[in-house]
């Protein structure tokens, strides 16, 4: 909350700032703007950068290193007067210190030295922000009057402003990739750990998947077996399922919207379906649970087919209905491009126009089409929310759609969820299981963007 | 200009129906049989409306067999439009109308009963710009024959590509790469596989939609070569911005001029007399 107000009340300095350096340029060339080297407006972003920056760096670095530096000074202050018995374990103190400076109470009896070290801990905190709060009021002065002297009819205050402008849009693109590469990498650790545990060949080609680990030496049977082959063909099985139900409907959708519809028609139809896309997964989710799955299996009943009521094919068809408006969409775009000279060629030999489609214009489209199918496929892969809710849970090997099976998502999800220990090989083999998943979406997704950059190449 | 055109219909009427020779027909010294090649196409009143706008008005146009007839005119005049009405190819395009009766060897090719497909196999139409399907040469001359049945072994239609390149004179080009991609051709020999394409099907008439536009004097001096080559087998129907071209290669020429056909004869009648001051001022180049 104090932060909070520093930090607008830094926004209202930098707006002041604003007005500052404008009418500052102004005056030192008594109001005639053509005399300046800039606009007005760059010499008010000139001085308002100058007062807002350097105390929002600021800002940053105290947010980041307070906590840590606080710690580091209430555990040495504590060391001394703490018994031996509590030696080593600094992290629960700190646990117990901070909830209790926060007004909580907590476990046990809050011992004078605790109680001690919380206040100590308050008292540092209020110190920090004070000295926060003065430092970033003398930087936003220094900045003021240092950018105020700046200020001159030729002062290059466009080019200036330009290049902050440029380091703030580098700033932005640096997080975007550093935080997918700090994902990837947590990932790696944490699955070269689960490596340690479990032999590497054993997870990937091992046949039998029960994640359950005893928690004590004594306990029998449950010594885990990771082995991820039933995961991944109930991934693949689902993911077929779908994309046998998404890619001829998306297809021939996309066909009709581009080739036969007349703009009236394409013109509704194309939001209607990518209304689809909006559907939130966990609602496809329990249609497939509540809705789908228990039709199919009274349909096998009628049948005398043996349907589980959680199968492949009900997490299959309903993701399949999920990824239509993905194909039909992307592919649409594309058999669009595809040069309307191609198309009155063909139609002037006397083709009719499906032959047209079939033998002109899919051929041209084709690489186009198969990225978008290959985007619905890595989709497909990734998507947890149905099948968590409509595939099972059982690592069953099986190739049969109408029995239940389970997919590597539903597995990261279930080893994940509930109390867990984080070192277990049972929570670790999620990081593990995250990782392929990860290298599999990634290379569908590169390939599918190499076949459209071609593709693009094509007609430009 | 509504006198004019009364004019205009009034010079040519007599020529088509009562079909008297004025004795030119100079060309090449070849075409002087003198006598007026049968009727193969004739457009009666056709009106052509893309939404509100009319594009054409009040054509009537006759085209004979064996005989190359050119469409001039400035752009925008309707000239293009009028091509596409031959062949219905104006169907594709939204909301585009077209009133009147267009006949083919005596039949309306407007009429209900008629199969839009089975027409545009017997009027082939080459474009303005080369469009070769993305596939092989061998492939972009067979397309026609193969969707419409009309070969049952693979040797015919090989016999069929063969003579299609021959007769578009691209044979000797590609002998030794039928399988490689059409687009892979230069742009001229790309237009003489259009051509190729479309005589494959062996078609009556075939139109061209300024087919030289695109390309270079070289390549488009081969084209008027194998138009007037193709004249002994086919009816050609050129849409041309080149006037030279339309002199050159054309036994008739019609000249039309804001969705007006103003002036239509024997092409060097029409070039060294025009009878219409529009056609006068356009041919030497006042406007246009």
């Amino acid at each position: 909350m104090q932060f909070f107000v520093l930090a607008v009340t830094l926004v209202v300095l930098t707006g002041i700032g604003f007005f500052f350096g404008r009418s500052h340029a102004l005056s030192s060339v008594s109001g005639r703007a053509r005399n300046l080297h800039s606009l007005p407006d760059y010499y008010g972003w000139y001085l308002a950068l100058w007062c807002g920056l350097p105390s929002f760096g600021l800002f940053l670095l105290w947010v980041l290193a307070e906590p840590y530096l606080i710690d580091v000074l209430v555990i040495n202050q504590m060391s001394a007067v703490l018994p031996d018995k509590w030696a080593g374990s600094s992290d629960l103190i700190l646990n117990l210190v901070q909830s209790l400076a926060a007004g909580h109470t907590v476990p046990g009896e809050a011992t004078p030295a605790l109680q001690e070290a919380a206040d100590h801990y308050n008292a540092l905190k209020k110190t920090s922000f004070a000295g926060l709060a003065a430092a970033m009021a003398s930087l936003v002065a220094a900045g003021l009057a240092w950018g105020l002297r700046q200020i001159t009819p030729g002062l290059r205050a466009r080019n200036q402003v330009e290049k902050v402008l440029r380091w703030l849009l580098v700033a932005s693109a640096t997080i975007a990739v550093l935080t997918t590469i700090g994902i990837i990498l947590s990932l790696l650790f944490e699955t070269i750990r689960f490596f340690q545990l479990t032999p590497f060949w054993d997870f990937l080609f091992g046949l039998s998947w029960s994640p359950q680990t005893s928690i004590r030496t004594d306990q029998v049977g449950s010594s885990g077996e990771f082995g991820a082959i039933p995961l991944f063909t109930g991934t693949l099985l689902v993911t077929f399922i779908a994309m046998a139900v998404a890619v001829p409907i998306g297809l021939m959708s996309a066909i009709y919207m581009a080739d036969y519809a007349s703009p009236k028609i394409r013109n509704i139809a194309k939001p209607m379906l990518e209304v689809l896309a909006g559907i939130p997964t966990v609602v496809y989710g329990f249609f497939a649970a509540l809705t789908v799955g228990p039709f199919l299996r009274d349909v096998g009943m009628a049948t005398g087919l043996e349907v589980s009521s959680e199968s492949a094919l009900a997490a299959g068809g309903v993701m399949g209905i999920m990824i239509i408006p993905f194909i039909s969409s992307l592919s649409d775009d594309i058999i669009a491009a595809v040069p309307q000279s191609l198309r009155d060629g063909s139609l002037a030999l006397g083709a009719t126009r499906s032959e047209t489609v079939r033998s002109v214009v899919l051929p041209a489209a084709l690489p186009g089409v198969i990225s978008a199918c290959l985007l619905g496929v890595s989709r497909a892969i990734g998507e947890t929310m149905i099948v968590v809710m409509a595939a099972g849970l059982a690592a069953k090997l099986t190739a049969n759609p109408l029995e239940s099976v389970t997919t590597v998502t539903v597995q990261i999800v279930t080893l994940l969820v509930g109390d867990q220990e984080f070192d277990s090989a049972k929570t670790l083999a999620a990081f593990a299981l995250g990782l392929v998943l990860f290298a599999v979406t990634l290379v569908l997704n590169l390939v599918a963007l190499r076949v459209v950059q071609k593709f693009r190449e094509q007609y430009d | 200009m509504g006198k004019q055109e009364t004019n205009v219909v009034d010079v040519r009427t007599p020529r088509v129906s009562i079909a008297i020779p004025q004795g030119e027909k100079g060309d090449n010294g070849q075409a002087g049989a003198a006598k007026e090649k049968p009727l193969k196409m004739r457009t009666q009143g056709v009106n052509v409306f893309y939404g509100d706008n009319q594009a054409l008005s009040e054509i009537d146009l006759d085209i004979r067999e064996n005989e190359v007839t050119a469409l001039i005119g400035p752009s925008g005049c309707g000239k293009s439009t009028y091509l596409r009405c031959l062949n219905r190819m104006n169907d594709t395009i939204e909301g585009c109308q077209v009133e009147g009766t267009v006949t083919l060897d005596g039949e309306n090719i407007y009429d209900r009963t008629v199969d839009v497909v089975h027409l545009r196999a017997r009027i082939g139409m080459v474009f303005q710009k080369p469009n070769p399907f993305p596939k092989s040469i061998y492939d972009n001359v067979a397309y026609g024959p193969r969707i419409h049945g009309l070969v049952s072994s693979q040797d015919a239609l090989n016999e069929i590509v063969m003579t299609s390149l021959t007769k578009a004179g691209l044979l000797d080009e590609v002998r030794n790469r039928l399988h490689e991609p059409g687009t892979g051709l230069s742009g001229g020999q790309q237009q003489r596989l259009c051509i190729a394409r479309a005589i494959a099907v062996n078609p009556e008439v075939i139109l061209m939609d300024e087919p030289c536009s695109a390309l270079d004097p070289i390549a488009t001096a081969r084209i008027e070569e194998l138009i007037d080559e193709l004249r002994k087998n086919y009816t050609i129907i050129i849409v041309t911005h080149n006037m030279q071209q339309a002199a050159r290669v054309s036994q008739r020429t019609a000249f039309f001029h804001l969705g007006v056909l103003v002036e239509f004869g024997d092409t060097e009648r029409v070039f060294t007399s025009p009878r219409d001051e529009r056609t006068q001022g356009y041919i030497t180049g006042r406007f246009g």
